[in-house]
Parts: structure tokens; sequence; C-alpha cells
């Protein structure tokens, strides 16, 4: 290599983020603070009981008190409201009830809409929704999961049964691997455990706000949610509503992690409100509203078999899993266990799998996708019954991860799951994250933590874990009967002056594309990154796109642009060779000029873009400009790895549980921006602890949501959050041409089992074999007097 | 997120104040009396409390501030937790109150928030209840009547009900100088902003290397602030060793009712109480306990 | 129905007087009636700080407050924290300490640095965790928001690179290894 003044390359550097600038100093544009002239206000009637008929709704109080303009119910909009879409049928006869924004005759959980009060004020319309009087004979309720499935008690009166769609994988008959019957019957070890996987709330920080402004032709709706795309299509479908006359424009948008990914009721409802009005509607949801209805995520039961050797080979898993649909399917709910199907091997590679799932309707609010959407489940399942297993066998849980896991030499790798990985260097991620825990000596501290009987115990968790990402090539979405393809869109616009537009698909809320995106194309034009400016979130002006989910916008959206970004280029060729007399082949493009190779002629970005501009001067036949754009729908998933190591302190007087250490490897493959990176590790590594550790969404026996403030759904703050040591490897990703992998939910997905396994290696040998997450001080202490009272270990 | 609609007034003197209470309450008024807000207002908020009048006493000069007189101190009911947290003669002189002061809530509450707000509001998990009734402060109220002082021991009388009557605000409480005395507040919640699932307060005199006295309040273990009289009386004349202490406390949770609710079912709280008072007492004495 | 009251608050050094119901709170008074639209509602129970502004200095959620009880006082939100162009040294912080991503707690967490700061000028790692104890934020972790806070205790002046030079991202985390 010799010495050049070639530019520091953008890809690989911590730029700064573009999107700061107004949030830091207050010029956000969230949906809530906008405002419009004659904008009226809705607020909700909400179903206090979990099951009922609606016998009368009597709104004469409400209609005539002060500001407030009309007051809606479900009879009244029934003939338009249609039903709320789920697009993905995951098996033909899948059961649902019918799903309209309005409730018209009952209502199948706590919070669900029976009337919406539109007014002059926000305080109009909440004071009027105290005199709408809904009278409700009660039904009864079916809150627990295990229960719901004995259809004992129904959650909806419309159908038959709770089970909305069994779906299997079975090894054997995808040819994917061998019979899980005979596997397990010829294993030395069989561990058996039943798991719980809590109720979770998104909790994003923007409480969802729709504004609808039905002017002229087109009706224009601003809403904070991750999918405009989506979500304008989906409004045409559910209303009838020619899909040229919605505009989605999603502004600044508070964090979503999947809770944003839903066509809702409350967006439906302020389009009609605003339709029927004929005036700009506004609707914020409460906090309390927010914990109350926006969809929750995880609420599965897994039941477990694992087998192996008395070697510690594994021969083979075997998963029955109920899904927690909640009241209603909604976007991608009963796709949310499917996506994790295909997971629970991880990074093992046993040759027999068998999974199924029971998608069942309880009176709770509906789950969809959160962080991780099934991922995190499968992974909890599997890393947790590494660590059974090895404490069964008596072997170290690392020795038996080593013996089981896919050695680097062996990728591609096609699992038994029926997947493809491409690449993944495993080893080296878990020699690196060893060497910055300090294993050994953690160990070490254990072993005299256990001899001496201390007070806090110590334990370490180990979470080696894999992801699909990238979601989704869309063959592979089609074969899954998921109603939509999983490409990204994208159009690189080139300006006279040289500065360059890019209008994503992607619709970021607070991933940073606007960064990321600029430093992807200043790499491939040669153009400074202050000189491109990025477009997205509005779909007049990103036409076409499927937003962001799945850790999919980099691996999916940036390849779109970089293609996009490829294209602008062998125009500029062209319109370059013809500007210097030049033959196309003899020109090379580097750091934004065209040079004519062995010669000094050359010709800039800058100027090109100017010649195809004024257009004095372009070969024949040659349009006017460089704009182009590009579609990319990856071949495959990508498959982001890496190792989680916690070090867990367990207070046996008081059941506290505190993070000592926190180490993570991540191999997320090749790297836009380090900041951006370590910025999507911390919080997801955050959420995933949160899971562990502190929240649940509870419900009484009457279907009230117990946990419905932020006072008792425990989301972490600074102090109760550790200091992480985060840290990469990098094995480039073979199925996308910038070798990304994805890195939106490693953390969240990892980080659950690390801790959890870390809780119960520190108590372990006290005779505790499992705590349902989280792991409450009150639950570890109980957990220790069972064991105490039951004589320890089996 | 929007409190029905109320009348509100602002009185800057006491007298106005008890004068505005007792015409509103004649009118048949739902009156609330606003401190420092940060109880009352999520509840509005909520709709869970309507007054149709509140009072506000955020613009009454006398009653904030912290006055020395001589073997006690004088906190004015308005005095916000931040002040009680940072104060020097408290920290020279009631250093439990200051310590138990800053845990409560968040920085922004206890800005706002007022020590005898939070003592009228009396929840069951607040914190300064505990360390009031621990540090036997007496309560002095003004009402229609005339002035009244109301002992600790008889403040706290029920879930969020105290011996303030209708038409009667308390004004400040006095609290005797801890000279000589050890403290320590110890509160166990799951995340940092959380209200107490349990906490202790103590404060303890030791005299010729033997605990000579101690005062324990206990936070959330009944629908008021209990003292813990057994390990009171089970600490007087106790040896300073971890041991003796550990068993001094081991009844702390004696005539306790704890709840049981998502933070731990009554059984773990009365564990706890013993375990926080325990340790309470060792961090009061100046013991350490080794635990890793 | 109650009447309304006419108050004077100075809010980013302006002074604004208004007709208010007692019912408004401070939060919807700064959003609704003078567009100061940079302060956020998160929650309904006091709980997540996104709210957060300075009153006579010091922070209070502006949630948790009615308007009529800041007559007379003097009000910041993070809208007045850059002075004549010039962002305030915690706004630079959490841009260049990458403490910000979807940015909803933002002005909450800025507003409740500056006030932590204001009493506590060089605070430890868990004083800051601490004094941050009453804002939450789903994004970030709290990790750089944290290294920002402390990076304005602790002076450090930041170049216009353009380029993230914050401690966090100075750790080891860029090493690449068995690539196959």
């Amino acid at each position: 290599m010799t010495a050049t003044a070639t530019p520091r390359p953008e890809v690989g550097t911590a730029r700064l983020r573009k999107e700061d600038a107004h949030l830091i100093t207050g010029r956000s544009r969230f949906t809530d603070n906008m405002v419009l002239p004659g904008m009226l206000h809705l607020a909700m009637v909400r179903s206090p009981f979990a099951h009922a008929k609606i016998t009368a709704i009597d709104v004469s109080a409400a209609q005539a008190s002060p500001g407030v303009m009309a007051v809606l119910t479900g009879a009244d909009v029934a003939a338009e409201q249609g039903s709320l879409p789920n697009a993905w049928p995951v098996t033909p006869d899948q059961k649902a009830p019918s799903h309209p924004s309005i409730a018209v005759e009952e209502v199948a959980f706590a919070g669900e809409i029976v009337a919406v009060v539109i007014a002059r004020s926000v305080a109009a319309a909440r004071d009027a929704v105290e005199l709408v009087d809904v009278d409700y004979d009660e039904l009864p309720v079916v809150m627990d999961l295990e229960e719901a499935a004995t259809d004992k008690v129904l959650a909806h009166t419309s159908l038959e049964s709770n089970k909305s769609a069994t779906w299997v994988f079975d090894s054997a008959e995808a040819g994917t691997g061998t019979a899980i019957a005979e596997a397990l019957a010829n294993s030395d070890v069989v561990v058996e455990r039943t798991l719980y996987q809590q109720r979770l709330i998104p909790a994003f920080m923007e409480p969802r706000s729709t504004v609808v402004d039905p002017t002229g032709e087109q009706i224009t709706m601003w809403s904070a949610t991750q999918i405009p795309h989506i979500l304008r299509l989906m409004l045409a479908l559910t209303l009838g509503i020619p899909e040229s006359k919605v505009r989605v424009i999603a502004p600044d948008v508070g964090g979503g992690f999947g809770g944003k990914l839903q066509v809702t009721p409350e967006e439906v409802i302020t389009l009609l409100a605003a339709r029927r009005m004929g005036k700009p509607c506004k609707f914020t949801e409460t906090r309390s509203e927010s914990l109350q209805v926006a969809h929750h995520g995880r609420a599965q039961v897994q039941r477990l078999k694992i087998g192996a050797t008395k070697d510690g080979i594994v021969t083979g898993l075997h998963v029955d899993l109920l899904a927690d649909m909640g009241a209603y399917l909604g976007l991608i709910t009963s796709g949310i266990p499917v996506l994790g199907a295909f997971m629970y091997n991880s990074i093992y590679k046993f040759p027999a799998y068998h999974f199924e799932c029971h998608n069942i309707f309880t009176n709770k609010a509906w789950t969809d996708a959160y962080r991780g959407a099934g991922r995190p489940e499968a992974t909890f399942a599997i890393e947790r019954m590494m660590d059974e297993l090895a404490g069964e066998l008596g072997m170290d849980p690392l020795e038996l991860r080593e013996k089981n896991w896919i050695k680097h030499t062996e990728f591609p790798f096609t699992t038994v799951a029926g997947l493809e990985y491409d690449t993944g260097n495993y080893e080296a991620a878990t020699e690196k994250a060893l060497g910055l825990f300090g294993y050994d000596e953690l160990r070490a501290e254990q072993q005299r933590r256990r001899e001496s009987g201390a007070t806090v115990q110590l334990g370490i968790g180990i979470s080696t874990f894999t992801e699909m990402c990238g979601l989704a090539p869309s063959r592979v979405l089609g074969a899954l009967n998921y109603a939509a393809g999983g490409w990204e869109h994208a159009q690189v616009r080139v300006l006279p002056t040289g500065n360059v537009e890019v209008v994503t698909g992607s619709s970021a809320h607070g991933q940073g594309h606007e960064t990321a995106w600029s430093q992807l194309v200043a790499d491939r034009l040669g153009v400074p990154f202050e000189n491109v400016e990025v477009l997205h979130g509005d779909t007049q002006v990103s036409q076409r796109g499927l937003d962001t989910y799945g850790s999919r916008s980099l691996t999916v959206g940036g390849m779109a642009v970089l293609a996009a970004a490829d294209k602008v280029i062998e125009k500029a060729k062209t319109i370059a060779a013809h500007m210097m007399e030049a033959s196309e082949q003899d020109l090379e493009f580097a750091n934004g000029s065209f040079t004519v190779r062995g010669t000094e002629t050359s010709t800039s970005f800058g100027e090109i873009a100017f010649a195809a501009f004024s257009a004095h001067n372009l070969p024949d036949g040659m349009e006017p400009n460089l704009d182009s754009e590009a579609t990319f729908d990856p071949a495959n998933f990508s498959y982001p790895h890496g190792t989680h190591l916690a070090a867990m302190e367990v207070d046996t007087e008081t059941g506290q549980v505190t993070v000592l250490k926190y180490v993570c490897v991540d191999d997320i493959g090749v790297v836009v921006n380090p900041m951006i990176v370590e910025g999507q590790v911390h919080g997801g590594l955050a959420q995933g602890i949160a899971q562990a550790l502190y929240e649940e969404a509870v419900y009484d026996d009457a279907g009230t949501l117990v946990s419905g403030s932020f006072v008792d759904y425990l989301v972490p703050g600074a102090p109760d959050l550790p200091h992480y040591i985060t840290a990469r490897t990098e094995t480039p990703a073979t199925s996308n041409q910038l070798g990304a992998k994805g890195v939106g939910e490693a953390g969240t997905i990892a980080s659950t089992p690390a801790i959890v396994n870390g809780v119960l290696d520190a108590i372990r040998h006290l005779g505790v074999k499992d705590i349902k997450m989280p792991c409450t001080p009150s639950r570890v202490w109980h957990a220790l007097q069972e064991a105490k009272t039951t004589g320890g270990v089996q | 997120m929007i409190p029905s609609a109320f009348d509100y007034a602002a009185p800057t003197t006491v007298a106005e104040a008890l004068s505005l209470l007792a015409d509103a309450e004649s009118a048949g008024d739902d009156v609330k009396v606003l401190a420092g807000g940060q109880s009352l207002i999520p509840v509005m908020k909520l709709r869970l409390a309507d007054p149709s009048m509140v009072v506000d006493l955020g613009r009454i000069p006398s009653l904030s501030g912290i006055t020395d007189d001589g073997g006690s101190l004088t906190i004015g009911a308005m005095t916000p937790h931040h002040t009680v947290a940072t104060d020097p003669l408290i920290a020279a002189f009631v250093p439990l109150l200051a310590q138990t002061a800053a845990t409560v809530a968040d920085p922004q509450v206890r800005h706002r928030g007022t020590i005898g707000g939070a003592l009228v509001h009396a929840d069951p998990a607040g914190d300064m209840p505990a360390a009031a009734l621990a540090l036997e402060a007496v309560f002095n109220l003004s009402g229609a009547g005339g002035n009244r002082s109301v002992n600790s021991a008889d403040f706290f009388q029920g879930y969020f009900t105290t011996a303030v009557q209708e038409g009667e605000i308390l004004t400040s409480i006095t609290v005797p100088k801890y000279t000589g005395w050890g403290s320590h507040y110890e509160k166990f919640t799951r995340v940092s902003q959380q209200w107490s699932i349990v906490a202790v307060a103590a404060l303890v005199r030791v005299e010729g290397g033997v605990i000579a006295q101690a005062r324990l309040g206990l936070t959330n273990m009944a629908s008021t602030p209990l003292r813990a009289s057994s390990t009171e009386s089970a600490l007087a004349g106790c040896a300073l060793e971890v041991g003796a202490i550990a068993a001094a406390c081991a009844n702390a949770a004696d005539g306790t009712e704890p709840a049981s609710d998502l933070n731990g079912d009554a059984a773990y709280r009365r564990h706890l109480a013993t375990v926080l008072a325990k340790r309470a007492v060792l961090a009061a004495v100046g013991l350490s306990e080794e635990r890793g | 129905m109650a009447s309304s009251i006419s108050i004077t608050v100075e809010v980013d050094g302006v002074s604004y007087t208004d007709d208010v119901e007692p019912r408004l709170l401070l939060v919807q008074h700064l959003r609704e009636r003078l567009g100061k639209t940079g302060t956020l509602i998160g929650c309904d129970t006091t709980n997540c700080g996104a709210c957060t502004v300075h009153l006579d200095g010091v922070s209070v959620k502006s949630c948790t407050m009615f308007a009529v009880q800041a007559d007379g006082h003097q009000v910041i939100t993070i809208e007045g924290m850059a002075q004549n162009g010039k962002l305030a040294p915690l706004q630079e912080a959490f841009h260049q300490c990458h403490a910000l991503q979807c940015g909803f707690c933002t002005p909450g967490m800025i507003m409740q640095s500056a006030s932590l700061l204001k009493e506590n000028p060089h605070p430890t790692e868990s004083e800051i965790r601490e004094g941050l104890e009453g804002n939450l934020c789903r994004c970030t972790g709290y990790q750089n928001i944290v290294a920002a806070v402390k990076s304005v205790a602790d002076g450090v002046q930041y170049d216009d690179s353009g380029v993230s030079v914050s401690p966090s991202m100075l750790e080891d985390n860029s090493e690449t290894a068995g690539v196959s």
C-alpha cells in the first residue's frame, strides 16, 4: 500500500449524529407538538371490564358537555370502520375474532375503546368521557394462558375455542434433521423444564399520538409510528380509501421497539373522526392508556425438553409453546412465536428439533412485536436449557456450549431449523469476552464465597446467542404465509450543486439512519458527509418502503441505498466519459472524481451533476439527471452473534440481585458507525436486563392491569443499570455487499438469559433451579426459602 | 392527565388559609390543601381525587424554614425535602431526617415536595412518616379553634389518615435534637425511584460500650408507620456485636401487618423488616457486617 | 365552572401574562399556550422526567405543578438553554457522547443534569446516576448520558471534527478478530 491522499472512509467512523441538533435544543417535531387550525381533540371511553357485552350506551350528557362537538360509538361507525388487520395468518385455518376499532357488541380486554369524544380541547374531551354512560353485561374472563388453553372459559363468545392456530416445525418432516422422539429416547440425559416469558410492555418514551388533516382530496396522517408505509396501505385496505388518497408522515418518533409496529384503533378512529368532522383531529394517549392498550410483548409458556449424551453432546430439542395472543391478533401477533421457531437451536448443531406453538387468546391487551420479537424468547429458552443441562451433567456451562456450537471452520452451516448461517466465529467472540470479563478470577471468587457461606453470593451467567436479522427475504416470508415482502427501497437524487438527497423507506425513530446513510453515500459517491441529506418518514417523499423493525435497516435498507448510489455512478460515468471524450472503460472513479486511467484528466462529481442538470451536452438519449432508485431484497437473513457474560451478586438475606459486571462481545459484521452501534447495544442490554430483573405486566383475576403506570411497571432508571463493557469481533456477512448483520436487537436478545443464568448460578448450590422473571428480590428470597425446606437440589 | 376543574386560592397567611378552608367547608366544597403537590397532583391528574376547591399553601412564607429552639428544631411544613436534606442545622442535630429526606422519590420531586405534605399525606410507603415517628416529632397544627400539638404516636391514624382534622393545617413539626445518637435510614426498593417496599429508620444511643436506647420506625409495614417496640426493648443493653444486634432485630416485625403486592407478600416484608432493622442499627452504631 | 386566573410567568427570559384555568398544568401552559413544545410529556405519574424544567433555578417536573403556582416565578426550559446561538455545555456533551437516540427524554435529561451539576459540580458516576433517578430513558441504557454529564463536570472541551471522542467510544471496542 502506498500512502495516498485518500480521505478517511466514512464507514467505520464514529460520526456525530445529524439527528441531534433539533432534539437537544427543543425544536423537536413529535406528533403531539403539532397544532393545526381548527384542530379538534379526541379522548377515548374505554371499557373497565376485561370481557363484557355492551348493552347500551348513552352519550347524551357527554354530547351536551361544554366544548364537545361529537361523541361516536361503535354503532355510529360500524359501516365504515372495518376490522383491524392481521397480516400474518400463520396457518390456513387460523381463527381470529373481528377487531373493530370501536367495540360494537363485545369487549374482550380492559381498555378496549367503546366510544370516542371529539371536543374543542383535550380537557373538554376528557371531562366528557366521564359523562358517557355505558351499560355492560359482564362475561367470564380468562386471564391465565395455561388455563385459556383448556378452553374452559372463552375469551370471545364469537369463537368456539381460545386456540387461534397451531404451527409446527419438525426437523424430520422438513428433512433438516432426524426425528425428535427417537433422539430423546436414545439420549443419556433428558432435561425437561417449563419456562415462563412474562408479559412485557414496550414502553417507548413518547406516548403514541396521531394527527389527521382531512383537507382537500387527500387525508394526511402524522403518527408516532415505525411503519408509515405499511400503515398507509393498511388504512387504505381497512377503510376502503384509495391508497393514493392517504399520506402518512412519521415525524420525530420517540422510540418504538416494535411497540409502534402496529395499525392501531386510535389511528383509525382519529382518521374517521377527522373525516366525519371535516376538521383536523388529534389524539394523544396518556401513559396510563399506553401501558394498558398499546400492544404488549413476549407472554409465552415454554415447555422444553433437551436431550444429550453423558459427554454433553446435545441430541435434540423439543419445544412446545403456548403463546398469549391477548384478546386480538394485531398486525403480526400470530407470527411472533414463528419468528422464534428458527432460533431455538441457536448456535448449536444438534440433529433433531421439534417446535410447535399454540397461539391462544386471553382477555388481555393483545401482544405483538417487542424488541427481538420471538427471538429473545427462543434464545432465553435454549440458553437457560444449556445451563440446566450443564447443571444436570455437572459440566461447566461454557464447556457444554463449546462442545455443541458450530465451529468457525464449519460455515456456511445449514441448521436443524433449515437456515443457512453464512458466517460467524463463536470461539473468537467467546475468547475475547472471557478476557475482558476475567472469567477465571470471578469463578475463584465465586468459589470463595460459596465456601465461606457469604451472605452475598456470586454467579456467572453466560449467553452465547445468535439471531436472524435483516428481515427478510421476501420468498421466505411468503413461504411463512406473511402477507408482504421484506425488501426495501431507496432513491438517490443528485442536485445541480452536487449535493445529494437520499430517500429511504426505512423510517427511523432514534436509530440514526440520517447519519449512517449519509456515511454510506458519502463513501460511495465521494461527496462530503455534510453534503448528503437523508429524507424519510413521509409516504409522499418516500413512496415505497417497508419501514423499520427486525434489525433490518442497514442490511436491507442500507443496501438499497448503496444499490441506488451505484446506479448514480453508472449514469455519471456515461456523462463523464462524454465530457472528457474518453471511453467509459478507461475511467476510474475514486474520491468523487472520474479520472481517465493513466492521465491527469478528470472531472468531479459536482461538475457532472451540473452537466446533468444543464443538459447542454449530454450523450444522445441520456436523461438529464443522475437520480436513481433501487429496491433490495435480501437473499438470506444475516446472523449476528455474540457472547455475553454477567457477574451477578445475590443477597441471600434480602433476595436483592445486582449486576456486578457485564461484558458483551458482539459480532455484527461490518460496522458503519461504531458510536451508533454501541448505543444500540447499550439500549438493548438495558431492555434485556429489565426483562430479567424488573418489568412485568401483571393483571388481577378480574382482568385489570395492575402494573398500569410507571409506579408499578418498573422501567429501570440510571441507578438500576450497570456500566456495560462492550466489544466486538467481526466476521462480515456474505448476504449483503457491506458485510453488515444488524444490531438493533442483539443486546436485548442476549442479555436476558445471561442475567438469569447468573442469578441461578449464584444460588444453584443452595438448591434453587429456577426463578420466574422478573427475578424480583421477593421471588429470589422465596425460592431460597423453598429450597431450604425441600432440602436443596433434587 | 388533566384534572377535573376546581377553584383555586393561594392565601399568603395562615389565618387567611384557615378562613378559606372554613368558608369552603361551610359551602360544602370538597377542599384539598395543596402543599408541594407531588402526591396530590398525580392523583388529581388520574382523577382519583376530584376536589372542587384547592387551597395552595405555597405562598405563605411563614410555613417554610428551619428554626433552632435550643433543645429542638422546628421545621416549617412547607420546607421542601431538598432543603431538609441539605440544611446544616438538620445535618448537625437530626441527621436521620436529612438522610431520610434525601431518599424521597427523585431530585425534582424533592425540590417541590414538602416535609409537611409528605407527613399529612401519610402514605404507608412514604419515608418521612417513619422517620418522624422514630424521632418522636411533635406535629404543630392550626385550625379555626386555635393551635394544638400532637405527638407522633398519635398523629398517624390509618391508611392515608392523620390527626389533622377538616379545617386544620399542619404548620410545622418540632424535632428534638439527637446529639450523641447515631442514626440510619435503611430503605429497600427494586428500582431507585420506587416507593419503599420496606424501610427502617433507626436512632441508637450508645453508652458504656452497649446500646443504651434505640428508636426504630418502620415504613410500609402496616397502614401507618410503626415503631418496632419489641426490637427497641431488646436492643436496650445490647452489646455492640453483629450477632447480638441481629438477634435483637429478629423480632422487628412483631405487631406489623404489612400488605402483599407486586413487590412482595407479607411474609417477605416481615422478613425484610428484620434484615433492614439489623442493617439500620449496625449502620447507626458504625458497625459493619461481612457480606461478600 | 372554575374561573380563570391571570398569571405572569417569565419563561426563557420573556415575561408572559395569560389567563389560565387553575387546573392547567405548567407543562400544558408551556406547550399549548406559549408554544414551548421542546418540553415533553412522557407519563402521568411524575415518574419519567421528560417534562423537567427549572423553576427559579432548580429542576421540577412541570407536569406536577399547576401553571398558577408558577405565577411570578421564572422558568427555564430546554429552549432557553442555548445562549446567543451557542449550545449549553450539556447540550454539546449530549451530542458528542451520543447520549440521545430518539431524543424524547433528552430535554428532561439535560435540564435535570444541569440542576444536578449546579448542586454538585463534581459528581461521581454513581452520584450522576442517582441524580438522574427521576428521568427515564428507553433508548440509551443511560451509559452515554452518564458519560455526557461527567464530561461536562470534568470540563472536557470538544473539537469540531464531527467525530465522537467520548470516553466510552475510546474503549477497546473496534478490534477485529477471527475473520473467516
